[in-house]
């Protein structure tokens, strides 16, 4: 079962990952390096007590901003395993998407969990469950065809898997 | 049924007739930039995609307006990969160094045209709906399908109104507007959809102007922000492009999922206060407040009227001696006009440090950073907490020419004073 962490609203692309760390990122691409400065201004604690698995729960408009498709890399590379958020930044969803990172919206939900609380997700069928106390969220599921894409790891490899262009995506 | 501007140019990329909000439609892209912050993971993305050909050079823009001159061994590798890339290529738009940035030059180069789909790497491409085309910010992963295809999907966004009236005050600017209306509606209030400016009022502001309007747009959540295009849109672009200028109308039966008017003579200077771009404040609440550095730049206010509203403010002035001033004009053309009318003197005079035409201390990756502790007045888009530097670092948001009273004050003043 997966553990919490909660932020508030507004959490911005700057706050996931700084402007100043993407250019070794581009030389480099190793995610694990902008892993190592996740949310450091939101809470400079989060990437040293991370763990493999762990949910963000948060409020409204998460990942404004910046258009840097670092974020989501940067927090996949954290190993989180999902978002949660009561609603999402536009450019910052469909980049987690195409990252293969599972983003959900849950109106509501930030006020369901504490950190460290356990989550339990279901994408497929839209339930998000607080495992410690028993509270439970239904929202509409993800579509299918973001499914595949989230179950591929990604657009590209998910492109690969079909051997199509995007276009086919939504026929 | 009627439709708004951006159903009609959505309609049109995508070959239909009609389109409704929250339709998904595949369009064909008419520009797609990409920068050197965001361009390296666009291409190192097209090539994992086995993509070896992009679908239209001629359709491409690559510019360098991030980290210029390279400020690193690492922001210089990125340059050599994305110059590599333009000559592979055959990418006729490439702009290295100097030549600004990206969404000041791309209006200028006459990219910019009404009805034209456009998508950048970079949030801050709505910029561009300023000359009523419909533009907005992709990922690395959509513009390397992009690159590879021509088209991307999109969801058809609801549409919202926002009616100007009215005409500015002295010292008074169209970012003072945009805060205003973004302090009213929130940092999400506009979120997924596209924002039409439209009403008497806007026919009363300069292309700059709308270009700060639309260039905000995406700090409400918004997908796209259109000014239809009108004479001024016409004068400005009849020297930089030869293809005939179409403007897109919203139909009057259309639907708008919200409207707001507002009136520009009943408006005040505001700023927005850290950390966010929606904690907005008239500049009286917060008169007083002292400042290390002043910085007047970026795509949102580093244009030619933005210059001249702070020069005017300067001239014959000193900045305060515990204030560094950063000026760094949009792109060349601006600088050189800065430079032949005078405001370079005018700002080295004052005491500012006059920087090369790029995205300088706004994105906080490349020159003047803040330290912890430190406040800045800036005329940029974000004040997200560690944006311009350290996380410890404040950031507050404002016109142009609250950013050239606060900086000869020390502290955050009304321009109306001066
Ligand atoms: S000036 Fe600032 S907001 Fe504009 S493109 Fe550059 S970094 Fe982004």
């Amino acid at each position: 079962m997966a553990r919490v962490w909660v932020f508030g609203d507004d959490i911005s692309t700057d706050g996931i990952i700084a402007g100043r760390y993407l250019a070794l990122f581009e030389v480099e691409h190793d995610p694990r390096e902008l892993a190592k400065h996740a949310m450091e201004s939101v809470d400079p604690t989060f990437a040293a007590k991370v763990r493999k698995g762990d949910v963000i729960i948060a409020g409204k408009n998460f990942g404004c901003g910046s258009s840097r498709e670092e974020a989501p890399i940067a927090l996949k590379a954290a190993c989180i395993s999902a978002i949660v958020a009561e609603s999402f930044a536009r450019i910052f969803y469909r980049n987690s998407v195409n990252q293969g990172l599972p983003t959900l919206t849950c109106p509501g939900v930030r006020r369901g969990f504490k950190s460290g609380d356990k989550a339990k997700i279901d994408l497929g069928k839209g339930i998000v469950r607080n495992a410690t106390t028993g509270k439970i969220f239904k929202v509409d599921p993800l579509p299918d065809f973001i499914l595949a894409i989230l179950r591929a790891g990604g657009l590209i490899p998910y492109l690969k898997r079909i051997g199509k262009s995007s276009k086919t995506i939504f026929r | 049924m009627g439709m708004t501007i951006a159903e009609k140019i959505l309609a049109k990329a995508s070959g239909k007739k009609q389109v409704a909000p929250g339709e998904i439609v595949e369009a064909k892209i008419d520009a797609a930039m990409i920068h050197d912050l965001t361009g390296p993971l666009t291409v190192n993305t097209f090539h994992r995609m086995g993509a070896s050909k992009v679908w239209d050079p001629g359709k491409i823009v690559i510019i360098f307006d991030h980290q210029v001159p390279a400020n690193s061994i690492d922001a210089a590798q990125n340059h050599m990969v994305l110059r590599e890339f333009a000559a592979k290529q055959r990418i006729p738009n490439f702009y290295d160094v100097f030549e600004g940035i990206c969404h000041q030059v791309l209006p200028e180069k006459g990219f910019a045209l009404p009805g034209r789909l456009i998508v950048g790497a970079d949030s801050h491409t709505c910029t561009y709906g300023a000359f009523g085309c419909f533009a907005t910010g992709i990922g690395a992963t959509d513009m390397a399908a992009v690159f590879a295809t021509g088209k991307l999907w999109f969801r058809v966004p609801e549409s919202m109104k926002l009616i100007i009236r009215g005409k500015l005050h002295m010292r008074v600017m169209s970012k003072d507007l945009i805060l205003q209306i973004i302090g009213d509606i929130g940092a999400d209030g506009a979120t997924y959809r596209s924002v039409e400016f439209i009403g008497p009022g806007i026919q009363n502001l300069s292309m700059d102007g709308r270009m700060t309007l639309c260039n905000m747009a995406v700090e409400m959540g918004a997908k796209s922000g259109i000014v239809p295009a009108d004479r001024v849109t016409k004068r400005y672009l009849a020297k930089r492009t030869k293809r005939p200028i179409k403007p897109v109308k919203g139909d009057p039966d259309a639907t708008y999922v919200e409207s707001r008017t507002y009136e520009l003579s009943r408006l005040e200077p505001q700023v927005a206060c850290p950390h966010r771009v929606d904690n907005v404040k008239s500049v009286r609440e917060v008169e007083g407040v002292e400042i290390d550095q002043a910085f007047l730049g970026s795509c949102t206010n580093g244009r030619m009227g933005d210059l001249k509203a702070a020069a005017r403010i300067l001239k014959g002035k000193h900045i305060s001696k515990r204030v560094r001033m950063i000026v760094a004009p949009a792109s060349r053309e601006i600088y050189m006009n800065a430079l032949e009318s005078g405001l370079i003197k005018i700002f080295v005079k004052a005491g500012a440090l006059v920087e090369a035409p790029c995205c300088a201390a706004c994105m906080g990756g490349h020159v003047g950073f803040l330290g912890p502790g430190e406040v800045c007045i800036s005329s940029s888009n974000r004040n997200f907490r560690g944006r311009q530097g350290s996380p410890k670092s404040r950031v507050y948001l404002a016109s142009s020419a609250t950013v050239a009273a606060s900086a000869v004050k020390g502290i955050i003043t009304d321009p109306r004073d001066m």
